[in-house]
């Protein structure tokens, strides 16, 4: 089903035309409410009657994490406090959170890109739905619970943590469709096979997200449950999830272009790449009102291609993701950067400056193994001091991750040193 | 009076307890007695050797976390129960031991290594009730 057609399925150069009226309109609006982009766009010597329609975009500068971070946390907001009416976060390198604000209006625009999205999946106001995206700062519960009330469903804001509930809901219920990371959702089905409940069920499709999943997973997926499972893609800084999503021809994510414009750039060079070409994702929100950025730069490595797809849509579809161009991993959904770990290790003292983070899957449940050498100075002989060392590590990571790591320790010099860009991260997920 | 314990911690992997082993072995470190307290993820080796300082020495330059730990060695009669004596009169004077473990099985006696945070109060006490210690000479001389 085709939530929005004239949106989604516009000719082409139509679709050129909105985006150019909007990017010029957005330009002069933030050039005008942030001083940030205004200090910017001067310094790069580019002004608002620049910019005439969406080709113009090169010649503007580009957004990064960074930035967000430099101003935390109202400093990228164009709309006054008193239009504001939400506020999401999601952590950052350093342990200072990135902050976006949203207008009404940018509430409405995120319901209608997730409504457009699940509809992709073939949900309507006739399913019933169980939201077990987190609910909170995270924009996966709330932005998935507007979308889905936007079309109509019956909404059930499970949010995560309770599996045995989720699934006695599920049949309870009849539940026709779900929204999760495809890891939890993996997982479910095993809870759901253990308890002898798959012939129960009534749940057709499934809407995952928040974290990177192959074509593998989802064929898991949906075979272990007979549905469908589509991919719905997003981040905090742009909007949350709903940016895009695949239709069941999986040929890539259709994006919500009419809001959010796409380009793929060289991460070194950041020049264009050509359809079809693996680069950067850069997105420019060119309606958003509350926190709108310009060229921010996702890190999230993917290919576009702006052909028709075969259910109809002309919008322009992202494929899977193949990495990131910086070290960010995400874990049970949580963003973590190895810098959190080296700036939380250094506060332990009795630790070297070495570690390695282990990341796996297990039972289709995120694991993170930190190794961790012991400074020769602090090593105790007694199980229990090693233990208390252990406990100490582990505490100090949780506050700096906001997830909880297995801490492993090393004896010295156990950890591979390597010349050059020093490798921290194994990660055996496979999930490019 | 008092003794040396060479400590070793070893992540629990495969042949890392050999390594060490080696190391000891190649640089004539004769190994008296040991203990491992192992967990699933490393172990903890004490070993009583002839050269402790040698030992942790020749470790620590092959890389692996080795330390002295100062530790009493305990001469414990053949007499049913003289064991149980010794840990009533430690446990009377509040002293806690962390880990003992048997060294070894002489003709009069046997000989146990006790690891306490109060070594030098456990000493007091123990010769005060006329309970025989070793000292590391006698150690090395073994
Ligand atoms: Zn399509």
């Amino acid at each position: 089903m085709i939530w929005n057609r004239e949106m989604e399925c516009m000719p082409r150069d139509e679709m050129t035309r909105l985006q150019s009226e909007r990017l010029v309109k957005l330009v002069e609006y933030v050039y005008n409410n942030v001083e940030f982009y205004r200090n910017r766009m001067d310094a790069h010597g580019v002004k608002p009657s620049d910019i005439h329609g969406i080709e113009d975009i090169v010649k503007l500068p580009y957004t990064t994490k960074d930035d967000l971070r430099d101003t935390y946390p109202f400093g990228l907001f164009a709309a006054p406090h008193s239009d504001i009416v939400r506020i999401h976060a999601s952590s950052g390198t350093t342990g200072k959170a990135t902050v976006v604000g949203y207008t009404q209006n940018d509430i409405d625009v995120w319901s209608e890109c997730v409504a457009r999205c699940m509809s992709m999946a073939d949900v309507t106001k006739d399913d019933i739905i169980q939201i077990a995206y987190g609910y909170g700062l995270f924009t996966g519960g709330l932005g998935a619970h507007y979308g889905a009330e936007r079309l109509g469903a019956m909404v059930v804001p499970m949010s995560t943590g309770n599996s045995k509930k989720l699934t006695t809901m599920m049949v309870d219920f009849g539940a026709t469709a779900i929204a999760c990371t495809p890891s939890y959702l993996l997982h479910l089905s095993e809870v759901l096979r253990d308890e002898g409940l798959i012939d129960k069920i009534k749940l057709k499709a499934a809407i995952c997200g928040a974290e990177p999943w192959t074509d593998k997973m989802r064929h898991e997926i949906e075979t272990r449950l007979n549905i469908t499972a589509h991919d719905i893609y997003g981040l905090s800084e742009i909007m949350g999830p709903g940016v895009a999503c695949d239709c069941k021809h999986h040929t890539g994510l259709h994006i919500c272009e009419d809001h959010f414009y796409p380009e793929i750039i060289d991460p070194v060079t950041l020049e264009p790449v050509a359809d079809g070409e693996v680069g950067e994702l850069v997105f420019t929100t060119i309606t958003k009102e509350g926190i709108p950025l310009i060229r921010y730069r996702t890190k999230d490595l993917t290919s576009i291609t702006h052909e028709v797809c075969e259910c109809g849509r002309t919008s322009a579809r992202i494929s899977r993701f193949k990495g990131r161009s910086d070290d960010m991993l995400i874990i049970r959904g949580v963003n973590v950067f190895p810098s959190q770990v080296e700036a939380a290790l250094v506060e332990v003292e009795e630790v070297t400056p070495h570690y390695m983070m282990i990341v796996d899957r297990e039972n289709n449940l995120d694991t993170l193994e930190i190794q961790v050498e012991i400074d020769v100075r602090y090593y105790t002989d007694e199980v229990k001091g090693i233990e208390k060392l252990t406990k100490k590590i582990a505490t100090v990571i949780q506050q700096a991750l906001g997830i909880s790591a297995k801490i492993r320790l090393m004896g010295p010099n156990t950890l591979k040193r390597s010349e050059g860009k020093a490798v921290h991260v194994i990660d055996n997920r496979k999930l490019y | 009076m008092t003794a040396k314990q060479l400590s070793v911690f070893i992540e629990n992997r495969r042949g890392r307890l050999g390594e060490v082993l080696k190391v000891l072995k190649d640089n004539n470190v004769n190994i008296l007695s040991m203990s491992l307290a192992d967990t699933t993820e490393y172990g903890l080796l004490r070993l009583i050797v002839n050269a402790p300082d040698h030992g942790r020495d020749v470790l620590l330059s092959a890389g692996f976390s080795s330390m002295i730990t100062d530790i009493l060695i305990v001469k414990v009669p053949h007499v049913a129960g003289s064991l149980q004596e010794i840990l009533t009169i430690v446990a009377e004077n509040n002293i806690d031991i962390e880990y003992m473990y048997g060294l070894s099985v002489e003709a009069n006696d046997a000989t146990i290594v006790v690891k306490t945070n109060e070594l030098k109060r456990a000493c007091e006490v123990l010769k005060k009730n006329k309970i025989d210690t070793m000292t590391e000479e006698e150690i090395e001389a073994l």
